[in-house]
């Protein structure tokens, strides 16, 4: 029937990390993905899973103050670090302004891709404060996948959350 | 995924060590190519050493003559290093046509040239610029890394720490990224400078070559024109649903003249 390694105990160990603000910890396998500590463990479902091949970006979260992909990252290797998902991004009843851009400019559809989406654009706009134009977007975009919007209010979101976050 | 044993390396030592003593043990960079491959079974290593903590393997350092980059340095930081820029400016705008933001945040250069994926990108530019890769045992020509597909000098337990890159006097790297995955169909990176003329082509067979007709045209003529009408043989090129061998030889063609004329700036 099945082979060895499926008879083996799988170890767990205790992993703690610092996501939006709390200090939390879970026990986990060492084969753990981070977006399932983070969906399973915690229950922060806002993280979505839209692939299997760390192509389309529904997971995008940060990690020490960089956009990842939390599929393709194990929960040990987030072991002590400082993390922020969708969930994070609010001030209680206030939007984060990439949030209120997705919002006013109808950025999205059936809303699947958009947690990753609002967190990759955080990071295009990090990385492009001085001046940000359509083409950086739309080449930064590239690890994001809509399969509804055509991408193009998602840009406009973009460069409007860009002008209200640089002001 | 199949479990595994994990562990984050403390030194160098520690980590070959590690891999040395476990059944079947893998070094852990970036991830962005091994946990792809956990996920989808098609690997089963026993124990996974993360080299996370090794900060010696992270920075640049550039003199007049060479561009280093630590093994575990993330493609994003080759890209944005103003340092990179100046010196080998195809080297920087290469690491920026990897993947995607998110997939450059995490990737190495350290793990994408000992994974040596046909269609990665940094090979060429190893091979292209005639780079020495630098491991815990020796040093290896970049000439003499890619021997394969996927398969490098690397011994199982051998760790790249650096890779030094000499600068050159000019060099460009054209790419015709495969639409959605954004691996190279063909990626063709040429240069001038103390390592001679060269022409590295990725994307197109099992691994990186050099495409020496067109070195030797180059040679003679560092001009977009003499290389125009060189065909690559596409005997030995890779066929797949993206593109034919045929397609492929075509486009080592146009990537080189386009890449020489960049180069020319
Ligand atoms: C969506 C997506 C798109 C991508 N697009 C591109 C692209 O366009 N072009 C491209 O070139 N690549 C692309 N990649 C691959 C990416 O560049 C990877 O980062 C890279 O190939 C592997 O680097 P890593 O640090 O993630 O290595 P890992 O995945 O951690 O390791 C890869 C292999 O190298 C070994 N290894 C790692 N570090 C060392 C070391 N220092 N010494 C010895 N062995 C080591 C590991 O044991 C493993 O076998 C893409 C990946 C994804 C997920
Ligand atoms: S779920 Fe992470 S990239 Fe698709
Ligand atoms: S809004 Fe539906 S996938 Fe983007």
């Amino acid at each position: 029937m099945s082979g060895a390694k499926m008879e083996t105990p799988m170890t767990t160990t205790t992993v703690s990390m610092t996501v939006n603000g709390k200090q939390v910890s879970a026990d986990v396998e060492n084969r753990t993905l981070l977006v399932q500590y983070l969906r399973e463990s915690l229950g922060l479902t806002g993280t979505h899973v839209g692939c299997d091949t760390s192509q389309c970006g529904a997971c995008t979260i940060y990690v020490n103050g960089l956009p990842i992909k939390s599929c393709t990252m194990l929960a040990r290797q987030a072991d002590g670090a400082e993390v922020t998902t969708i969930e994070g991004l609010a001030d209680g009843d206030t939007l984060h302004p990439m949030q209120e851009a997705f919002r006013e400019n109808h950025a999205l559809q059936c809303g699947f891709c958009t947690p990753g989406m609002v967190m990759s654009a955080i990071g295009i706009v990090e990385r492009n404060k001085d001046s940000l134009d359509e083409k950086t977007v739309r080449h930064e975009l590239e690890g994001n996948f809509c399969r509804c919007t055509g991408y193009h209010n998602i840009v406009k979101a973009i460069l409007a959350a860009h002008k209200e976050m640089t002001a | 995924m199949y479990d595994f044993n994990y562990k984050r390396a403390s030194s160098v030592d520690d980590a070959t060590a590690s891999v040395a003593e476990a059944d079947e043990g893998k070094f852990v960079a970036g991830g962005m190519t091994l946990l792809p491959t956990l996920k989808q079974r098609l690997a089963q290593p026993s124990d996974l050493v993360d080299l996370a903590d090794l900060g010696d393997l992270v920075g640049i350092t550039v003199n007049d003559s060479t561009v280093t980059i630590g093994a575990m340095t993330p493609h994003a930081v080759v890209n944005a290093s103003a340092d990179v820029q100046k010196a080998i400016p195809a080297l920087a705008k290469l690491a920026g046509l990897i993947g995607d933001p998110m997939v450059r945040n995490r990737g190495t250069i350290g793990g994408s040239i000992s994974n040596n994926d046909p269609a990665a990108d940094y090979p060429s530019a190893v091979v292209g610029l005639g780079a020495t890769v630098h491991t815990n045992k020796r040093e290896i020509a970049g000439d003499d890394f890619f021997v394969g597909l996927f398969e490098t000098a690397l011994e199982e337990d051998e760790l790249v720490t650096k890779v030094v890159f000499p600068v050159p006097d000019k060099a460009a790297y054209m790419k015709f990224p495969n639409p959605a995955s954004r691996y190279a169909i063909v990626g063709t990176f040429v240069s001038q400078g103390p390592q001679g003329t060269r022409v590295a082509v990725t994307g197109a067979g099992s691994h990186v070559f050099r495409q020496s007709d067109m070195e030797a045209a180059l040679e003679a003529n560092f001009a977009s024109e003499a290389v125009e009408n060189i065909k690559q043989d596409d005997s030995d090129l890779n066929t797949d649903i993206h593109a034919s061998a045929e397609y492929r030889a075509h486009l080592v063609t146009i990537m080189a003249k386009r890449a020489v004329a960049e180069a020319n700036g």
